[in-house]
């Protein structure tokens, strides 16, 4: 290898008497480049751009601290990630059907997609669920519907992520119930809950209870599966809302970890060893697409957070600092002109999520920016991580980009500017404060402002959006919610209240309340309601006159 | 929409034409004067309470948390909610009512928010203005928020009978702002967020503020800790705005006060009449435009052209 | 200086949280001069029309992604028209599927803008087609 010294000379000698006449003659397509993060990208980057890493410290080896290179030790080469598609549209019977479809085609994981009143723990009878029942993910009232939603697919078997937050007790508690009653022990359950409050706070919307009760609600999931559920996934951070709500790959890293280090700092405080709980947390990160800087972005962040939890936090085991993330491409990229152009967008995100070293991965279906996805657009999406998988090679080394220049680059680039983020955060209080203050928000709300401006001005291209326009019919078949589905499910619940045992539902509520107000895990007694069928609306009732609820403070 | 149509529909209580007259208001639209001048016997029963502090202090969360406690005691509330606007572009982002969706169906609760825009006759002559359509419409309560930042806002907030200053724990620079502006106008300082720490101490030094104050007279303003997240002192603040109303009436200031707006606010009217009056005659004519040109070129000087037009003006509205 | 402003509601309905695109075009029509008025999330129709009412605006922006806009927009302007108003520009945005915008239309809807609308064609739309 030639001596730094000798490149930084022969590289000025290039870039004086090369370049400079290329230059004269061929001016570039613009003055200054950036990453969407708007890291000012150079024209070439050489071994003096990366004099600074230190192999071993920095670098390192898949499976070993600090993780740059991958979370485990032989990476795809042993099995290839998770492919899992979300999913869950109106009744749990269909989406049950959709499940099992899903599994047919190869997929190796579930995910499940809940609709809006579910996700904010109103039943389907409640005024402000009018419209949105069954709409954006399946409807879920009570066990009963729990209960169909996994109608013969062995929980044994599958992994299961559930994206809930505000109630991911709730329905974790309901997960539990079903696979009992299929005699599989919750030991044995493999899968996440979202259980990412601060972003829904901060970016997603679909809160509940205010944060201080919220933050107990989910410290009680890392105690209780600590202790009863050792495979299960106890939160996945997610920067993906935050991405998805405009912010940059510096601020998805910055924010999430930010997040992440609440969470922790709460766990302990609670009196939770942070060896006992870390290795179950993991992450969430969309893909962009600004191709290298989002492959060097999932770098940055594993090993970021590997040096906060070792450093900061002290953690002793290697597996408690080794960031596990499922991807899943961005669906704010996703165009509703020409739609077809979005499977090439999802097979590039998909593609750097898979170089980045992603734990599993959904891909995005072309149709979504006009609405719920069809079965054939389904297919296309995961039949593209088959192909990346099956037929592109990448799988077959691990983290074939380490050792560019520009990706180590920017690499440290994005974890410095990351850093220094969470240190203004940390200044603020941590995370929390920060959202009450409107920090995070105000930060996003600006780059999403930024973005669209620069796409509006044409500084930025979008494909079949503000250049290579065509006039089109939209002419695609998507798929589409019968309102019916509100009515029957309506109807179900009803049927559910009156068949079921009173007083035992107004008992376990009753033990339920007083749990709440006390300080006692609030899980058993979760379990409990759900087992006498009290609803996913009567259990979160019953925390709000305890907890009361969030009110979003007015950040525009 | 007539004059009579705006005066009798808010006078029978429709908010549609309550707001449509604030509405006249902001955009000063003549019609505006004429229906306020028809509601103005109607006016002066409501109580008008001033919030106003550091952005960030809480104001939305506490105005709201203020409206709850009045319902409770069965008074209807108006809120104005006032908010810069751009400089820019002239437009505004008003978010306050994100804070106050719990009264957004209470028909006794009536919201408007307000950008501070370019006003010709002054911020405070459109936000006084609506707040006496609010006053006319029958409201018993009167909150009008803004953020205590600079002298138009301390205008805005002088209409008020009752003046809260909010303020929270922590950021010692708060402090100086308001011993900077508005400081002097407070009849009760609230430090919200009393769960954050150096709640305490901020009360402490608020006090100790308060007492090398030399010009303050019979009335010292209370300080409050509320949390508005909780509702706590809620109670007491408002109790504490019920004593100071009875205090300005006991001690006569509400009299004093009632004299001193209304010499006040008739004397700017005048003198925004009677500008606007000379200048609509003069503005545009050329000998106007002439003199305005010897005197940059330092053949005429502004004292005796002013005293020169003003005469003329006088001698022309005398025939 | 005339301080006449074009007055707008932007509302988002419906339980979905996904409120950067009612954001950013909230900022574009500040940045246009307008005044606007943000509502925050989970607003029943019931909220929106008494807030647009309370506020005089000329202008009522609804943004929803959920799919429930079926249900709401026809909502909406049922209140608005049983409260006699119809000098309220509405228009809507988010993820509408084109079948869905006819009968939006027919309801009084002014105009759906999908996902990649320019922000500059919104504010075109409003001041052009203001009913003041």
């Amino acid at each position: 290898m030639v001596e730094e010294k000798d490149v930084s000379e022969s590289l000025k000698e290039w870039d004086e008497k090369v370049v400079g006449k290329t230059l004269e003659r061929f001016p570039e397509r613009k003055k200054e480049f950036a990453t969407i993060s708007g890291i000012p990208v150079k024209r070439l980057y050489s071994p003096v751009d990366t004099a600074d890493i230190d192999y071993n410290r920095d670098v390192g080896f898949p499976g070993a601290y600090p993780f740059t290179r991958g979370v485990q030790p032989t990476m795809y080469r042993g099995r290839f990630w998770t492919m899992r598609q979300y999913s869950g549209f109106a009744t749990a019977k269909e989406t049950n059907e959709r499940f099992k479809f899903l599994l047919e085609q190869g997929q190796t994981g579930l995910s499940v997609a809940f609709d809006l009143p579910t996700q904010i723990g109103y039943d389907s009878d409640h005024p402000l669920a009018q419209g949105e029942v069954g709409k954006v993910g399946v409807a879920i009232d009570s066990l009963a519907d729990m209960e169909v939603l996994f109608d013969s697919i062995p929980l044994d078997k599958v992994s299961t992520s559930m994206t809930i937050n505000a109630p991911a007790s709730v329905l974790l508690a309901m997960y539990i119930v079903v696979a009992e009653k299929q005699g599989v022990p919750m030991e044995k359950l493999r899968g996440t809950v979202q259980n990412d409050i601060l972003k829904e706070y901060a970016a997603r919307g679909t809160y509940i209870f205010p944060p201080q009760p919220s933050m107990r609600l989910t410290t009680d999931i890392f105690r209780f599966c600590s202790e009863k559920m050792p495979l299960w996934n106890t939160i996945s951070i997610s920067g993906y809302h935050l991405r998805e709500a405009g912010s940059t790959a510096v601020q998805e890293v910055a924010f999430t970890i930010a997040d992440g280090i609440a969470y922790v700092e709460s766990a302990i405080k609670s009196g939770l060893d942070v060896d006992a709980f870390a290795s179950r947390l993991s992450f969430f990160f969309g893909s962009h697409s600004d191709f290298l800087e989002e492959i060097a972005k999932f770098r940055a962040a594993r090993r970021l957070w590997a040096r906060i939890m070792k450093e900061r936090f002290n953690a002793k085991s290697d597996r408690s600092t080794r960031m596990r993330f499922h991807t899943q491409t961005a669906g704010c990229t996703l165009t509703a002109q020409q739609p077809d152009n979005n499977i090439v967008r999802v097979t590039m995100q998909a593609l750097q999520a898979v170089l980045g070293g992603t734990q599993s991965l959904h891909t995005n279906s072309r149709d979504e920016a006009l609405s719920l996805p069809t079965e054939d657009s389904v297919q296309i999406a995961l039949r593209t991580q088959q192909i990346i998988a099956y037929e592109s090679g990448v799988g077959d080394t691990i983290d074939p980009l380490a050792g560019s220049y520009y990706i180590e680059y920017l690499t440290n680039e994005i974890e410095r500017l990351a850093t220094e983020y969470i240190k203004k955060i940390d200044s603020m209080g941590g995370a929390p404060a920060a959202i009450e203050q409107g920090y995070i928000q105000k930060e996003i709300h600006a780059a999403a402002y930024a973005f669209q401006r620069a796409v509006d001005s044409g500084e930025r291209v979008v494909v079949g959006v503000n250049k290579f326009t065509v006039k089109e019919e939209q002419s695609m078949e998507y798929l589409r919610v019968n309102p019916q589905i509100e009515r029957e499910q309506v109807e179900r619940l009803m049927a559910l209240k009156q068949d079921r045992d009173g007083a035992k539902v107004e008992a376990t509520l009753k033990a339920l309340k007083q749990c709440a107000e006390g300080t006692e895990n609030l899980m058993p007694y979760i379990i409990d309601a759900v087992k006498a069928y009290a609803t996913l609306g009567e259990i979160c009732d019953v925390l709000r006159s305890v907890f009361g609820e969030y009110k979003a403070p007015d950040i525009l | 929409m007539s004059v009579e149509k705006l005066v009798e529909g808010i006078l029978s209580g429709k908010r549609r034409e309550l707001a449509r007259l604030i509405s006249l208001i902001e955009d000063e639209d003549a019609i505006a004067s004429e229906v306020l001048s028809r509601l103005y016997k109607n006016t002066g029963h409501a109580k008008i309470i001033g919030v106003t502090g550091p952005p960030g202090s809480g104001k939305s969360t506490l105005v709201t948390r203020i409206t709850t406690e009045y319902r409770k005691r069965e008074q209807s509330v108006g809120i104005i909610c006032v908010d810069p606007s751009s400089p820019f572009s002239g437009g505004a982002l008003l978010g306050d009512r994100i804070r106050m969706q719990e009264h957004s169906l209470d028909d006794e609760v009536f919201v408007r928010s307000m950008g501070t825009r370019g006003h010709l006759g002054g911020l405070s002559r459109a936000t006084s203005d609506a707040v006496r359509a609010v006053d006319a419409f029958g409201k018993d309560v009167i909150l009008v928020e803004t953020v205590g930042a600079g002298q138009s806002e301390v205008e805005v907030i002088e209409i008020a009978h009752t003046v809260i200053v909010t303020d929270v724990p922590g950021s010692g620079d708060d402090i100086q702002a308001i011993k900077a502006g508005i400081m002097e106008i407070a009849d009760i300082f609230v430090v919200n967020k009393s769960d954050l720490p150096g709640a305490d101490k901020k009360v402490t030094e608020i006090n100790a503020m308060l007492d090398t104050d030399q010009k303050m007279g019979t009335w010292r303003p209370p300080v409050i800790l509320t949390n508005g997240r909780t509702g706590e002192g809620i109670t007491e603040l408002v109790d504490m705005i019920e004593e100071h109303f009875a205090y300005l009436a006991s001690s006569g200031q509400l009299e004093a006060r009632g004299l001193r707006r209304s010499r006040e606010e008739l004397e700017q009217l005048m003198e925004y009449k009677l500008t606007r009056e000379l200048l609509s005659t003069l503005r545009g004519r050329p000998e106007y435009e002439n003199a305005i040109r010897e005197i940059a070129l330092r053949r005429e000087d502004p004292y005796t052209v002013a005293e020169r037009l003003i005469t003329e003006f006088l001698v022309k509205c005398r025939e | 200086m005339s301080s006449k402003k074009i007055r707008v509601l932007v509302a988002k309905p419906g339980l979905d949280g996904h409120d950067r695109g009612a954001k950013v075009v909230a900022r574009a029509l500040r940045d246009a001069g307008m005044e606007v008025i943000y509502t925050g999330l989970r607003q029943t129709p019931e909220m929106i029309v008494r807030a647009a009412i309370d506020e005089a605006v000329d202008v009522i922006g609804l943004s929803i992604l959920s799919g429930a806009h079926n249900a709401i927009f026809p909502r909406v302007m049922e209140l608005l028209n049983a409260e006699g108003v119809d000098d309220i520009l509405v228009v809507a945005g988010g993820i509408i599927p084109e079948d869905d915008v006819p009968m939006l239309k027919e309801v009084g809807i002014a105009e759906v803008f999908g996902p990649g609308t320019p922000l500059q064609e919104i504010v075109d739309f409003i001041q052009s087609n203001v009913k003041k």
